[in-house]
């Protein structure tokens, strides 16, 4: 008797716990909110400006309160589409964009900043790499990321343009390529493997070198003609509860406050 | 009054284990049909066919069987010197086999490129002798051990503690030798453990992927294993990521199975 006395217990536990869950998600739907809360998705190279950005713009508008979700676009988007609450959406490229756009899940997209990509090289500069023709040289460890991760992509399209020109030489693209060891699935993994000196150079965002990374690493830039420039378009989501903020977000992004602070993490701004 | 009673808490008792088990099992189950019912059979097919899927898949098999070999070779004397010595710090010696599961996976990864790496505590010897560890196919097999290793030697241990150490007594009044009595007595008695304790090290093994991309790296063909696969698809097409998942389902679960079975017998 006494067991089934606990078993009972157990089971009402259980049911008021189930029902509580219940409970407390249909009431939070019908209570207005005194103050208001958007979230913000934002590529993972986003992190630390949009970070700035939130605490920036939550001061001019104490009564909106901002969670930013960092993570890859692709992952973003597929969030997004799936019904995650997003308020806006930032995307590091614009094929990520164009999909949730074609798919009516966010409004008009504007592109706020654009980012470079450049080589590092770890300090102690194991590869003895003077310039970006070393790369090509035979058993250089290369690292970058993988053709699916927007970065890579614009890496391999960077080296091809490099092909074209006769300062490189026509091999130059496939030598480099050759002396990749590893596909990276994020530009934060070949910072990981510079900075460790395991690779004696890899391709990264320019805003990759954070202050927390610089004393670490050397970049070697990509001239313009050859770099392939990322566009980072922005986007108030459709399903948003709170569009009106979400739009004064965006637009406090593209403004002067917003551009300054994206360029003080080495972004390029749209309108310089 | 004691009848009726014991009989209703008897029912009511079992009712309650099956709605909790039978809940557990439909949460467990539903996500994996999921996967299942997502694409048509016939994408399966195609996915397979794709020659780097193949490679991906053959390098999982290769690594992941070299790994539980190694596994079970270093494992099982860990396992008797942690189940049957009494050596000084012998619970510390137990944690510190297990903290491997506790640590992130790409925590891990780190662990071993700061150690095995070019410049690593250990690798900056290895290198002068023109030995690298990282981006090989050896550093896949050591990720996967370093992490899935703990569910073997945990296993192993816990079946020697629970065997009677009357067994291996009466064989040694026999006159049997130590590694005679070990082959001949206490390896069967403890195989079922064995078995599996290598099907979950297996297991993990083959699910393996954060340490793996952070030490070995991914490359097509040297380092790039199934999980690495699903996880490059992900990033790009969904289905394809979704298709390469139900895959490598299907052949843990042969495994898996077949193992079973050997216990069986084995039993």
């Amino acid at each position: 008797m006494k067991r089934s006395l606990h078993l009972f217990l157990l089971l009402v536990a259980l049911c008021s716990t189930v029902a509580a869950c219940g409970n407390s998600s249909s009431s939070s739907a019908a209570s207005t909110p005194s103050s208001i809360k958007i979230n913000i998705f934002a590529a993972a190279s986003l992190t630390e400006s949009f970070t700035q950005i939130a605490a920036a713009y939550h001061q001019l508008h104490p009564d909106v309160t901002i969670t930013n979700n960092f993570n890859g676009s692709q992952l973003l988007e597929q969030q997004i589409a799936n019904g995650a609450p997003a308020d806006v959406f930032a995307s590091a490229d614009m094929a990520n964009m164009m999909k949730a756009s074609n798919a009516g899940l966010v409004g008009d997209a504007k592109v706020f900043v654009k980012n470079r990509l450049v080589v590092i090289i770890p300090v102690g500069n194991p590869g003895q790499i003077m310039s970006l023709k070393d790369l090509a040289r035979k058993g250089v460890k290369i690292d970058l990321e993988a053709d699916t991760v927007p970065a890579g992509h614009y890496s391999r399209q960077a080296l091809m343009n490099m092909s074209q020109s006769p300062d490189f030489g026509a091999n130059y693209g496939n030598s480099v390529l050759a002396n990749v060891v590893s596909q990276e699935e994020n530009v934060k993994a070949v910072v990981q493997k510079v900075q460790l000196g395991e690779v004696d150079a890899g391709f990264v965002y320019r805003t990759d070198v954070t202050a927390a990374v610089a004393s670490k690493v050397t970049v070697l830039d990509i001239p313009d003609p050859f770099n392939v420039i990322a566009q980072y378009p922005i986007a108030v989501v459709k399903s948003s509860a709170n569009a009106a903020a979400a739009q004064s977000f965006v637009d406090y992004v593209l403004s002067m406050a917003g551009e300054g602070i994206l360029a003080k993490y080495h972004f390029i701004a749209v309108n310089p | 009054m004691g009848k009726k009673w014991s009989y209703r808490s008897a029912w009511s008792a079992r009712v309650l284990v099956g709605v909790l088990a039978g809940t557990f099992f439909l949460f467990l189950g539903i996500p994996l049909a999921a996967l299942l019912i997502r694409e048509p059979p016939a994408m399966l097919w195609i996915s397979i066919q794709q020659p780097e899927v193949f490679q991906a898949l053959q390098l999982s098999i290769v690594t992941t069987f070299f790994s539980t070999l190694l596994t079970v070779l270093f494992g099982l004397p860990v396992a008797y010197v942690l189940a049957r010595t009494r050596l000084p710090g012998r619970k510390v010696l137990e944690i510190l086999v297990t903290m491997p599961t506790v640590l992130p996976p790409v925590v891990a990864g780190v662990a071993l490129l700061i150690t095995f790496g070019r410049f690593g505590l250990l690798g900056r010897y290895l290198s002068p002798l023109g030995i690298t560890l990282p981006f090989t196919t050896a550093a896949v097999v050591m990720a996967q051990m370093f992490v899935a290793s703990p569910f073997f030697v945990n296993t192993a241990r816990a079946g020697l503690e629970q065997l009677d150490q009357r067994y291996e007594a009466a064989a040694y009044t026999l006159r049997a030798s130590p590694l005679y009595t070990f082959r001949r007595v206490v390896l069967p008695l403890i195989r079922p453990a064995l078995l599996s304790g290598a099907g979950l090290a297996w297991a993990r093994a083959l699910g393996e992927l954060g340490a793996t991309i952070t030490f070995a790296g991914n490359f097509p063909g040297i380092t790039e294993t199934m999980p690495i696969a699903v996880y490059t698809a992900a990033e790009s097409d969904l289905e394809s990521a979704v298709a390469l998942s139900v895959v490598l389902m299907a052949v843990s679960f042969g495994v898996l199975l077949a193992l079973r079975v050997g216990r069986i017998r084995a039993e």
